[in-house]
């Protein structure tokens, strides 16, 4: 293959890589091997060649399409093209934006002497994002030893009001209720003449959890301690889901698997934007039900929404979405943290249309530190009707 | 048997014959694939012919197909290998009987003959003729422990068994890994394939679909199916949008209940074909479904 196209290629996937996309030097040789296969007399072929290898997921195809597209320009026309990169990549969408990870990844590679050819100059005039929305940004206090110390014994103290589930698999157990004959006839060989049936039973593991929690400015004062829980779950189990909503619905989980909880907190507060804003239960569940349900609700999923259940949109569509999410899980848990004031009585529209949707209702007040949380979810559970009565009655 | 294509296009019309209408973007997936003796991953929503790939592929090359549908708990007893247990005790009671030493015994019940060859273990069994097609269906469905002994087969196609020794396949099977994204498949797993997401047709593609799959249909109600059906994709507050084999089984449908051209009543009786969730179509039968045949008719007439 030519040398120079060997050497875009690693150019190409190293831009690739700084964008975000996982792509080690394996893929980078696989790439070349694909390339190889399919031949290069094909522009789409060779665009359809080089996705089926660095694309994995699909929201990464949009990311693949833009940073090819710019990329692989004819490098002998790039200097005329200069003034066609201006305009938006794709012209037919209007409003889209090149993505800000790639432009930066882009640039990083540019400022870098990366790639043999000059292109710094066109590649800053496309960069045409800009700010989507005017939103607040969060800057966490660190955590302290004895914080960190205190969390981690909390979520050990931590029992979700939901048994393990049984799986198909089994385990050894001298009671358990059936009998394993492979193990029970490797023993007998070795042992001789007495066959000791072994047993087994079914192994149990905890359902996944999913974790929908507010963020808005009424709740902006527990911020810290749900993600401080929620970074400390996401330790301690798997299959842990966490988004985060106010206006927009985000999702936090790859964040949240950093060690490091200052880390954590600090990948979420700036990938977050719309810190201690307004709230948009009823969108923002749509949006959950649509993009995310299928594929974390899979397998028998607890869902704990953590939400005042104050709306900005006075409980549009609320109940519809509650419903569908109500359905699509395993267990509802909705725990809320609302502040109790003299003569408070839960008249929010938003709370009505959740409250018919949920197993179970753990409402909170004067929530100060991690471990009153746990203990709020540790409770047994009591039934919703009764707890949202004995709240209404206290209220 | 037919020996593998020589190029993108050949892919192409591979998969034509096969009665797969399919974009050049699939097909070089699937090239690569072949040519490269990689897994396929297929991606997609339910119903846009995932599985169908697999199958084609295995008659049109002339390949025995093997398929591994996953489910949770799928374990080695049941998708690699398990003994005959009974067969074993009857033996080993028989060679109680003749007195055999217990290495001979131990020897015999651990051969090939007590072995049930599970799909795993068939695609990579050295056989006459070419290695087969492996279909793994739905492997998000099963869980991670899985995952990973997967890994370890499609990267090597080695199975070892602590009895017998370790089985290498001659020839690496071609395997078509499918899910449904109900949950994420760990990136090693994905990194070791050629990964492809299967996307809703366009309608002209859809339309050609339909020809092929659906030949009986009126041309006029295929049209009119694909329009509505493409209406439907692009309204966005759908819980479950209809997929091609929803497509087909619809204009399948309609035709047996004689429809020429799409009509209200006929949308709202055959609704429960094409949507799959009591809030879709409630949210589409009636007056939603009217406004949306209105406007294709328009654009079709339009169109000409």
């Amino acid at each position: 293959m030519v040398g120079r196209l060997l050497a875009n290629i690693m150019y190409f996937a190293r831009t690739l890589r700084a964008a975000g996309l996982p792509i080690g030097p394996g893929k980078v040789l696989a790439a070349v091997e694909a390339v190889r296969a399919v031949g290069i007399g094909d522009r789409n072929d060779f665009y359809w060649t080089l996705h089926a290898v660095f694309v994995n997921r699909r929201d990464q195809r949009e990311l693949f399409d833009q940073a090819f597209h710019i990329f692989w320009r004819n490098p002998e026309l790039l200097e005329k093209m200069m003034a066609l990169m201006l305009p938006a990549i794709r012209s037919n969408e209007p409003g889209e934006e090149m993505s800000r990870r790639l432009a930066e990844a882009l640039h990083a590679g540019e400022s870098g002497q990366q790639r043999p050819r000059e292109t710094e100059i066109e590649v800053d005039a496309a960069m045409t994002f800009s700010e989507r929305e005017l939103l607040q940004k969060m800057d966490f206090e660190k955590m302290s030893n004895a914080e960190l110390a205190e969390a981690r014994a909390a979520i050990k103290r931590m029992v979700l009001p939901l048994a393990d589930i049984p799986t198909r698999r089994f385990a050894p157990d001298p009671r358990g209720a059936r009998t394993d004959m492979r193990a029970t006839l490797r023993a007998q060989l070795r042992s001789g003449d007495l066959l000791t049936l072994k047993r087994r039973r079914r192994r149990r593991r905890p359902p996944p959890l999913v974790v929908l929690c507010d963020i808005s400015g009424s709740m902006s004062r527990y911020s810290r301690t749900f993600l401080h829980f929620m970074h400390a779950v996401t330790n301690d189990r798997d299959r842990v889901y966490t988004f985060l909503f106010g206006t927009r619905l985000t999702n936090i989980t790859r964040f949240l698997r950093y060690k490091d909880v200052d880390i954590a907190l600090d990948k979420v507060a700036s990938a977050v934007e719309d810190w201690s804003g307004g709230t948009r239960i009823g969108q923002c569940l749509a949006d959950f039900n649509r993009r995310w349900s299928r594929r974390v609700l899979g397998q028998g999923a607890v869902v704990l929404l953590i939400t005042d259940g104050l709306d900005r949109d006075a409980g549009a569509g609320i109940g519809q979405e509650m419903d569908r999410l109500h359905k699509s899980c395993r267990r509802l848990i909705w725990l809320n943290p609302l502040l109790r004031y003299e003569g408070f009585a839960p008249k929010s529209l938003g709370m009505r249309a959740i409250l018919p949707h949920v197993d179970e209702f753990r409402p909170v007040h004067n929530l100060e530190s991690l471990s009153e949380l746990v203990k709020v979810l540790s409770r047994p559970g009591s039934r919703r009707l009764e707890a949202a009565a004995a709240w209404r009655e206290a209220g | 048997m037919t020996s593998l294509p020589a190029s993108v296009g050949d892919t192409l019309d591979l998969l034509r014959r096969g009665n797969y209408v399919g974009d050049r973007s699939l097909a070089t997936a699937v090239y690569l694939s072949l040519t490269l003796n990689r897994p396929l991953f297929l991606e997609g929503e339910a119903g846009v012919g995932k599985t169908e790939i697999a199958k084609v592929l295995a008659e049109t090359l002339g390949r025995r197909l093997i398929r591994l549908q996953c489910y949770e708990g799928l374990d080695v007893a049941s998708a690699v290998y398990e003994w005959n247990y009974s067969r074993q005790m009857i033996e080993i009671r028989l060679a109680e009987a003749g007195a055999e030493s217990r290495d001979t015994v131990e020897e015999e019940i651990f051969s090939d003959r007590f072995l049930i060859k599970r799909p795993l273990l068939q695609a990579l069994e050295p056989e006459l003729g070419a290695p087969p097609v492996l279909l793994i269906d739905e492997l998000d469905r099963t869980d991670e422990p899985f995952e990973a002994y997967l890994l370890e087969v499609l990267s090597d196609f080695q199975i070892t068994i602590p009895e017998l020794g370790t089985i290498k396949a001659k020839e690496p099977p071609i395997v078509v890994i499918t899910s449904n994204r109900t949950r994420e498949i760990h990136d090693a797993l994905k990194r070791r394939c050629f990964y492809f997401w299967v996307d809703y047709p366009a309608a002209e593609r859809e339309l050609e679909i339909l020809r092929v799959k659906a030949p009986g249909a009126a041309e006029q109600l295929s049209r009119e199916v694909v329009a509505f059906v493409q209406k439907l994709r692009a309204t966005n507050d759908l819980f479950k949008l209809p997929g091609v084999a929803e497509t087909i089984d619809w204009a399948h449908a309609l035709t047996q209940l004689d429809v020429l051209a799409l009509t209200p009543e006929a949308i709202n009786d055959t609704l429960g074909v094409l949507l799959k969730y009591q809030d879709d179509i409630a949210k589409i039968q009636g007056s939603e479904a009217q406004r949306l045949l209105t406007q294709v008719k328009q654009e079709l007439a339009s169109v000409g």
